[in-house]
């Protein structure tokens, strides 16, 4: 009886969803406060009645329900409870779940943060929120039901898959989904300024806390993606071009570049037709993102074919959301024409090639993740597009950009000259270039020149962003958080174009056969195997390895790799073990038994490979930073204070 | 396909598995990292999105072994990767080979970047010009331009 009261409570979201949507528009068309009104408490209640069918769920999980089909194809009674509620998001009908309560969250909270904006607008706002949940929640309760009964229930169910039962996994779909959803926020704030057709710096100035809180999630649902695939699929790889993990990268970059536009927007009231386009593309990159994972389409073509209405769906609902934004950009975005001017050596210019560089990189990694589905459907063949092709496209666009990021904070909005500015940064400059030359002797020889000319850069953004606040102390200006997240997520950049490079040209594997009692030498530290002891869990059994590392004969530590199977999914899974350090990781995984007694194994050193997800990390602390500037909290007194924009004529309510 | 299903959802990975070598290593440092860059160049066939040298699927381990044996054989890259299109097609790579159908993905960003370099210069030309109110002083205060 419980899950259909899920179903039920489904159906009242859609109902609820369809009020928010039509008296959202119609209201705001009408300029009638009453339908209106309605608007902001239907949000509410959509809220909770997902709320509600989000905890049925849960709650079936737990009482291990197997009556309902996603429970027994998810989940196990030896399962561990986290895992349990993990399990709600373990797979299709579940995660869609996970995504409309993700989105139900942010309305509510764009319906309780917007009191200060014209009713109008937010109307609009949450009727285009509306609009997308109508299509996820109508996508659920049509062809991806969660709460689909088996009967008769099997008496055990299929547990879920090993490598979700990680705690990393247990964070990452959600964070992720917060960033992608969120960016639905930024997708409704510019359709609803076209459909108002006002749309000035104000609308900037709402819109920009909400896309960097969109982003910073998305920048955590990353980095915790690329921790934990490097712990748990057992190679140390982080990032693996896989086209999953570019529908997330796809959106991000987008972004970022929304971000920054937005930024230019908000400051001189220009660049808004490319804004608005902006969150329009950021948007429907997520929903493409959705897509590409759902339709099973990445597989291949054929089971794309197989199940098609799932993917079919998905794709009418990008057709009318971002379709329908698009026809209305084209037809109302020559009422956004700004001719605000500024001289080519100026913030405005760096800015604009900022989006160029992260604009043409998204489409390239778009381009790279279709282009072997499209030529296969149109029958010219059959290629792979991989990691080599990735990394030999993306660091061309990528470290040009970083190289203007290390100048781009130094120079002046509007206009500035090259004296003034060679003799603020000649220091800085002769510094960077010092470290690169240390850098680049200390590597060369070692790294391919390729990854020294990514260390190198790393460093010059290095040396450029911690001047940032040197220069701006000694010029006595102020550090508002806005300047501070800038300076934090630059720091983060830096520090992952680091981690990224060094680690790439720098690390050392070795695969080994090794019986008990054997040792091997990498880079300096000596694993001997001491043995290998059995382990049993509430749903896996296994065997782990225990390794003494040693270095000049001092003992460093002991290592405790696994290799388990889980019982009901008859799979196995690889628990490396790993000796994190802020320089340096030493990691060590099983392989195969080889015989008896010995035991095939991967040995790694990793330099600065924590300068990856250290790196994000501190993104998302710049983020947060920014996301809380007090210009987004005092809006009028700031309006009155913000000099550079005081001279346009946009700021019309 | 259901089994794919919940691999997909996890967002961000391909395949359950991956593979340690029993052979010896090769018997030079340069046999060994040409062997390792070309594992990293093929496609496991009978996997989603894995490279032969991350694959612990059977027909990955026979590849595994057939590019270790032909590196030892001294046989060049080149070769190699001829021999490996020539059974098993252009899917068995990577890193696309550069040919008509693949013109487009191998010109497609470049091109992208010069159209968007582009309409940048002709932006920055028009709004410069745009810009009669704007004093190029370097007495101005600085802190409302930061």
């Amino acid at each position: 009886m419980v899950p259909e009261l899920g179903q039920i409570a489904l159906m009242l979201a859609l109902c609820l969803a369809l009020a928010q949507c039509f008296f959202g528009f119609v209201g705001a068309q009408r300029r009638d406060a009453v339908w209106m009104s309605v608007v902001r408490p239907a949000a509410t209640a959509q809220f909770l009645f997902v709320g509600v069918a989000f905890v049925v769920l849960a709650v079936s999980f737990l009482r291990d329900d197997f009556s309902l089909r996603y429970v027994a194809e998810n989940s196990n009674t030896a399962l561990p409870w986290p895992y349990k509620i993990a399990a709600v998001w373990g797979a299709h009908e579940g995660s869609l779940l996970l995504w409309t309560m993700i989105l139900a969250i942010w309305t509510v909270a764009v319906a309780s943060f917007s009191r200060r904006l014209p009713l109008e607008f937010v109307a609009r706002v949450l009727a285009v929120m509306g609009l997308v949940s109508i299509g996820f929640l109508t996508f659920m309760l049509s062809v991806s039901d969660p709460f689909t009964r088996l009967l008769p229930p099997p008496l055990q169910g299929r547990d879920l898959n090993p490598l979700l039962q990680d705690p990393g996994m247990v964070g990452h779909p959600p964070m992720l989904y917060m960033g992608y959803v969120g960016l639905s926020v930024a997708f409704a704030f510019a359709v609803a300024a076209l459909l108002g057709g006002k749309m000035d710096s104000t609308w900037a100035r709402w819109s920009k806390p909400w896309t960097i809180v969109a982003w910073l999630f998305l920048t955590l649902g990353i980095t915790l993606g690329s921790w934990w695939s490097y712990y748990v699929l057992g190679w140390g790889g982080w990032w693996f071009w896989d086209p999953v993990e570019n529908a997330s990268f796809m959106p991000w970059l987008a972004a970022t570049a929304l971000i920054h536009s937005l930024s230019v927007t908000e400051k001189r009231g220009t660049f808004k037709s490319w804004t608005a386009l902006l969150a329009i593309t950021a948007f429907s990159l997520s929903l493409l993102g959705t897509f590409l994972v759902r339709s099973g389409i990445l597989i291949s073509v054929h089971s794309f074919a197989s199940d098609p209405r799932r993917g079919i769906f998905v794709l009418v609902l990008i057709a009318i959301l971002s379709g329908g934004a698009l026809t209305l950009y084209s037809w109302r975005a020559h009422k956004l024409v700004s001719e605000q001017g500024f001289k080519p050596l100026s913030r405005e210019t760096f800015l604009l090639l900022n989006n160029v560089f992260l604009v043409v990189a998204a489409a390239a990694i778009l381009l790279g993740t279709l282009y072997p589905l499209i030529i296969a459907a149109l029958g010219l063949g059959q290629i792979s597009v991989g990691p080599p092709y990735f990394n030999s496209v993306f660091a061309p666009l990528i470290i040009p950009l970083i190289l203007l990021m290390g100048i781009g904070p130094y120079v002046y909005w509007k206009f500035d000259n090259v004296r003034r500015l060679v003799k603020q940064l000649r220091w800085i400059v002769v510094v960077a270039i010092a470290a690169c030359i240390v850098a680049a002797i200390a590597v060369w020889g070692q790294a391919p020149v390729f990854t020294v000319v990514g260390i190198v850069t790393g460093l010059w953004l290095l040396v450029g962003v911690a001047a940032i606040p040197v220069v701006r102390w000694r010029r006595h200006l102020p550090f508002s958080r806005g300047v501070l997240g800038m300076i934090f997520a630059h720091l983060g950049i830096a520090f992952v174009v680091l981690g990224v490079f060094v680690t790439t040209s720098l690390s050392m594997a070795k695969d080994v056969t090794l019986a008990q009692g054997g040792s091997t030498v990498l880079h300096g530290y000596r694993f001997s195997f001491d043995g290998m002891t059995q382990v049993t869990g509430p749903n896996y059994k296994g065997v782990q390895a225990r390794i003494v590392v040693t270095r000049d004969g001092k003992p460093i530590t002991v290592m405790y790799p696994e290799k388990l199977v889980y019982v009901e999914q008859q799979s196995d899974s690889t628990k490396a073990a790993i000796d994190p350090g802020l320089f340096h990781d030493l990691y060590v995984a099983l392989g195969q038994p080889v015989g008896d007694n010995e035991w095939s194994m991967r040995f790694q050193y990793k330099p600065f490979v924590r300068f990856i997800w250290l790196g994000g990390l501190v993104m998302v602390l710049g983020g947060l930073l920014a996301a809380s500037d007090r210009r987004y909290r005092k809006e009028v007194r700031v309006r009155n204070a913000d000099l550079a924009g005081a001279s346009l004529a946009a700021d019309k309510n | 396909m259901k089994r794919w299903g919940v691999v997909l959802l996890l967002l961000l990975l391909s395949v359950p598995a991956f593979a340690i070598d029993t052979e010896p290593a090769l018997p030079n440092a340069a046999m060994q990292s040409r062997y390792e860059y070309l594992t990293h160049e093929f496609r496991c066939l009978v996997c989603q999105d894995e490279d032969i040298a991350d694959s612990n699927a059977a027909l990955a381990a026979d590849l595994r072994a057939e590019v270790y044996r032909q590196v030892l054989q001294g046989r060049s890259n080149e070769q190699i990767k001829q021999y490996m299109v020539s059974r098993y097609g252009d899917f068995v790579l990577f890193k696309p080979p550069f040919q008509p159908n693949t013109w487009l993905l191998w010109f497609g960003p470049g091109i992208l970047l010069l159209l968007g370099l582009g309409v940048a210069f002709v932006l920055v030309r028009r709004r410069n010009q745009n810009n009669s109110t704007l004093v190029d002083d370097e007495n101005e205060v600085d802190e409302p331009r930061w």
